[in-house]
């Protein structure tokens, strides 16, 4: 982690559309009087949403205004978290890789290490066309799908180098992959296929009430050998 | 309920609501700590203050651990508290550990160094020695103002500074950016800040992070002498240290006093200390055709003395100035009213204030303290912000409990507190005392009310007026509350006024006061004009007045003079103040006056005998004790409060009407306020910065 500053070039003024405006005024409301500042990550997020992902200072310096705060307080809260992006981040995509346990034993680093090739060396870096920056986060939350990536709000997962590729050139288009895993299993089903519960006997019905059978079974055969032997003993007589 | 503890195996009663760490102190053991201060918030967060309480797993953080949430033990034995087990001694030295591993070795070029919390208690509980061999953090400088001077690679993120400035400044501009090792301290876009009371961070400050930008590098805390003495900047009379090296003030620092200021200080006490040493009258000085040459003592004396000695009595003035001290006012006074003048006054602003009402008209009765009981008050052209800047932080230290309604009449200002601006002059204070407004309700209805009024009310022409009304409010608000004269408030500006008024230095029968002495002057009607170190009149309506300026700064008044005694400033002089309270303190001689400066005292003895009436006083105690029959409450040393209630009374019934003009205000420049403030270079820097910020938005908009 390295300091968390406002970028040096920041446009001159921020204003919430109105759409923004007027949910953040509801948001504002839902809290109770005097308490207005417990909206200020949740407005700092639309913020940085309607900035394209990045978070200027403008920006903080209105939502300390809306809520009442000072403005310092504001820019604790916005360099605390790293969730903020303080300066501008790729047009197309912001590339989150998780570099946490699960991840980085499954191969996080070769993913890394695509995003180094064709984004930028460092991270928060734009790449040369602007369109693209990555960075590396903590767990993200899919580690059965390691390793994964996070871009906007839809994480993408099951990744290799080559998938990766195949994600970036897809955003570079326009035309991104569906989130998810990208080796086409649902969530996170067994990779390569369903190993147990295979039968097809499971899935067409025929077993249905079939733990009865086994009971019908057993208390017949039980009756059976209680006839046995009560004829046994008769004979015995 | 009283817990019963046992620390350190004595058993103890803690009283609820304490802290473990408050109960091991009052039980005699020391806890190290960096975050946690008695008058800030706790923060818990530099861990030095762990002990180890039976039961409990881990060390725990005595600061933020309530003797209250501690559970009992299972057999009802109290709650053993152990603070010098080998856990303890660990988990103190692993926290030190941790807090130098990226804390600069840089205690030879440290201006803290010496004084330093983190190089005292890595002494007594760290380790010996260094395990850490990694590249250490280092933090950028960051610009807080120009008194606090920055090295945050040393900052051990204690978050008292920002605490302070947040909660008893009020002025919400310091904050911890980032997290973790990236932490730092800093201000929105490094702006600095502007507070009356900013420099309090660096004494807050447990290492060399932040230290005072003007005495930097200049000299170390073993090599300097410390006084314990009194400010008279301000009317609150803060308790102070000052620290000299030689016969140089270098520095002077707070004193803990819970009566007057707590343990805070405005920058304008603290960092007026190189204006002692510039601008300074070091030799007297007499006019010769036109122009001040330097004179011997005998010199001055005698044209002084043959200009007293020689004008008949009602041709005399006297004005004494906003810094003198109880001992040469008296001084003064008993030679004037010995060579016969009347024509004497304390009052250089013109305020309306008349010691012969009683004590209880002209002082702050419910004391400092006193702030802290208080429900409502109603401040009457007054900015205390700038005033009193310490006073205003208990006020500010009351609001923060709750429960405490503010309102203004008077100029609108930002006090750092959430304040009702009911209106601008005494019309509104009208509304109020006929119970008209509904803020007379607030009064009635309050427990406690306190009513404050300022010179910038008192000082009006029709300040006579003001001041009747004002105590009516007081005397109405306090009806059946058992709160005798505390809720009538004078809140002076300046460290002399109270000892003046105490001494009953006001015009005598058919004297002149202050504004009557000038206009004399200026109409020829005044031969001769002594100035004890009054500085704020304008000196160009003096007309051809003999004028003798007696004081320690080449001012206003020493410009125009014609002889010019050179006196001590407050830190040169064992002098008796009287803050806005009433209470009397006194100042102690921490360095010598500049070159053939005397104390004041001693210089009208030598004058009276030159004007042909000796002073029978030859040292200071002979003159205190005749002081003492003059003005006996200046005996009591260090009381306040309990003043007789018929000095409100009085002044409620002085009559008079009432202009409509709104209260101005008397302190535009609050570094800029007396002699002493005006020759410091420090002063004026901060006050030119806080022209060009308050000229800023302006320009903006």
């Amino acid at each position: 982690m390295s300091n968390r500053r406002f970028h040096p070039e920041q446009p001159a003024n921020f204003a919430f559309n109105a759409e923004n405006e007027a949910w953040a005024r509801a948001t504002i409301a839902k809290y109770p009087p005097g308490r207005q500042a417990s909206a200020v990550i949740p407005l700092l997020m639309r913020a940085q949403e309607q900035c394209n992902g990045w978070l200027p200072e403008p920006a903080c310096k209105l939502v300390a205004h809306m809520l009442g705060m000072a403005e310092i307080r504001v820019y604790e809260v916005a360099t605390f978290y790293t969730q903020f992006q303080l300066s501008p981040v790729g047009s197309k995509a912001h590339v989150q890789v998780c570099g946490t346990t699960p991840c980085m034993l499954r191969g996080a680093e070769a993913i890394r290490d695509v995003c180094k090739r064709r984004i930028h060396d460092e991270p928060f870096h734009l790449s040369a066309d602007g369109a693209f920056s990555w960075e590396e986060v903590e767990c993200a939350g899919t580690c059965a799908n390691a390793p994964m990536v996070q871009i906007a709000k839809d994480t993408y997962e099951d990744l290799t180098p080559e998938l990766m590729d195949r994600l970036l050139d897809g955003f570079a288009k326009g035309q991104p992959p569906k989130p998810g895993s990208q080796t086409g299993r649902t969530a996170s089903a067994p990779a390569g296929g369903t190993t147990t519960l295979k039968e097809a006997a499971l899935y067409d019905g025929s077993t249905v009430g079939g733990w009865r059978v086994k009971f019908d079974e057993r208390i017949a055969k039980a009756d059976a050998a209680a006839a046995a032997a009560a004829a046994a003993s008769a004979e015995k007589k | 309920m009283p817990k019963q503890l046992i620390i350190d195996g004595k058993a103890f009663e803690a009283e609820d609501g304490i802290t473990v760490l408050q109960a091991c102190e009052q039980a005699g053991v020391e806890i190290p700590r960096f975050c946690y201060h008695e008058r800030l918030t706790i923060a818990g967060n530099c861990r030095m203050c762990l002990v180890e309480v039976q039961g409990m797993p881990k060390p725990v953080a005595s600061c933020a651990m309530g003797v209250s949430d501690l559970p009992p033990n299972r057999d009802g034995t109290p709650k053993q508290i152990m603070t010098r087990t080998p856990m303890v001694k660990k988990a103190r030295e692993g926290v030190m550990e941790f807090l130098l591993v990226n804390h600069p070795l840089d205690c030879p070029i440290c201006d803290q160094g010496g004084e330093c919390d983190l190089q005292d208690q890595a002494m007594a509980y760290g380790s010996g020695g260094s395990r850490y061999d990694e590249n250490k953090r280092a933090v950028e400088e960051k610009y807080l103002g120009p008194l606090i001077k920055t090295a945050m690679t040393r900052c051990i993120q204690c978050t008292r500074c920002v605490r302070f400035m947040t909660e008893i400044a009020g002025v919400e501009e310091l904050g911890a950016i980032g997290r973790g090792e990236d932490m730092e301290i800093t201000t929105y876009l490094e702006r600095g800040m502007i507070s009356e009371m900013s420099a309090n961070v660096v004494d807050l400050c447990p290492v060399g992070a932040l230290t005072h930008r003007p005495w930097a590098f200049s000299a170390r805390p073993w090599e300097m002498r410390k006084t314990e003495s009194i400010d008279v900047m301000d009317g609150v009379g803060s308790s102070i240290r000052i620290d000299a090296r030689g016969s140089e003030v270098m520095r002077i620092l707070p004193r803990n006093n819970d009566l007057v200021n707590e343990e805070w200080i405005s920058d304008k006490t603290r960092h007026v200390a190189d204006g002692l040493r510039t601008q300074r009258l070091d030799q007297p000085y007499v006019r010769r055709n036109g122009r001040l040459e330097p004179a011997s003592w005998d010199e001055a004396l005698a044209a002084a003395g043959m200009r007293l000695k020689d004008t008949p009595s009602q041709r005399i003035g006297t004005i004494v100035g906003d810094l003198a001290g109880a001992e040469e006012m008296f001084a003064l006074a008993d030679l004037m009213g010995r060579l016969g003048s009347r024509n004497i006054d304390c009052r250089q602003d013109g305020a309306k204030l008349d010691p012969a009402l009683g004590r209880a008209s002209y002082v702050f009765n419910a004391t400092i303290e006193g702030i802290e009981k208080a429900d409502a008050i109603l401040l009457v052209g007054t900015n205390p912000r700038l005033e009193a800047a310490v006073l205003n932080s208990r006020i500010r230290k009351r609001w923060r409990q709750g429960g405490l309604k503010v309102g203004l009449i008077g100029a609108p200002v930002d006090l750092t507190y959430a304040c009702e601006h009911l209106g601008a002059g005494p019309q509104t204070l009208v509304e109020v005392a006929e119970g008209r407004h509904p803020f007379a309700k607030v009064l009635a209805e309050a427990k406690h009310p306190l009513v404050i009024v300022g010179q910038a009310a008192a000082r009006r022409a029709d300040g006579a007026a003001v001041l009747a009304t004002v105590a009516k409010i007081a005397l109405a608000a306090s009806q059946g509350k058992d709160m005798g004269a505390t809720a009538f408030n004078v809140l002076h500006t300046v460290g002399g006024r109270v000892a003046g008024l105490d001494l009953g230095i006001v015009p005598g029968e058919g004297g002149m006061d202050t504004g009557g002495m000038v206009a004399a002057a200026g109409a020829g009607k005044l031969g001769v004009l002594f100035l004890l170190g009054a500085d704020e009149i304008d000196m160009t309506k003096l007309g051809s007045a003999f004028v003798i300026y007696l004081g320690s700064h080449g001012d206003a008044g020493a410009h125009r003079a014609d002889v010019i005694l050179p006196g001590a400033a407050y830190t040169e002089k064992s002098a008796t103040y009287v803050n806005t309270e009433g209470r009397v303190q006194m100042t102690h001689k921490a360095a010598f006056p500049p070159g053939a400066a005397k104390e004041d005292w001693t210089i009208v003895r030598a004058l009276s005998e030159q004007a042909g009436n000796k002073l029978p006083y030859d040292n200071v105690t002979v003159l205190r004790k005749a002081m003492y029959e003059k003005a006996p409450r200046l005996a009591w040393m260090a009381g306040a409060g309990a003043e007789n209630v018929s000095g409100v009374e009085k002044a409620a019934a002085r009559g008079g009407q009432m202009a409509n003009d709104a209260f101005g205000a008397v302190i535009t420049d609050f570094y800029l306020t007396n002699p002493i403030a005006r020759a410091s270079a420090v002063m004026a820097e901060l006050s030119a910065i806080k022209r060009n910020a308050a000229a800023r938005p302006a320009a903006a908009e």
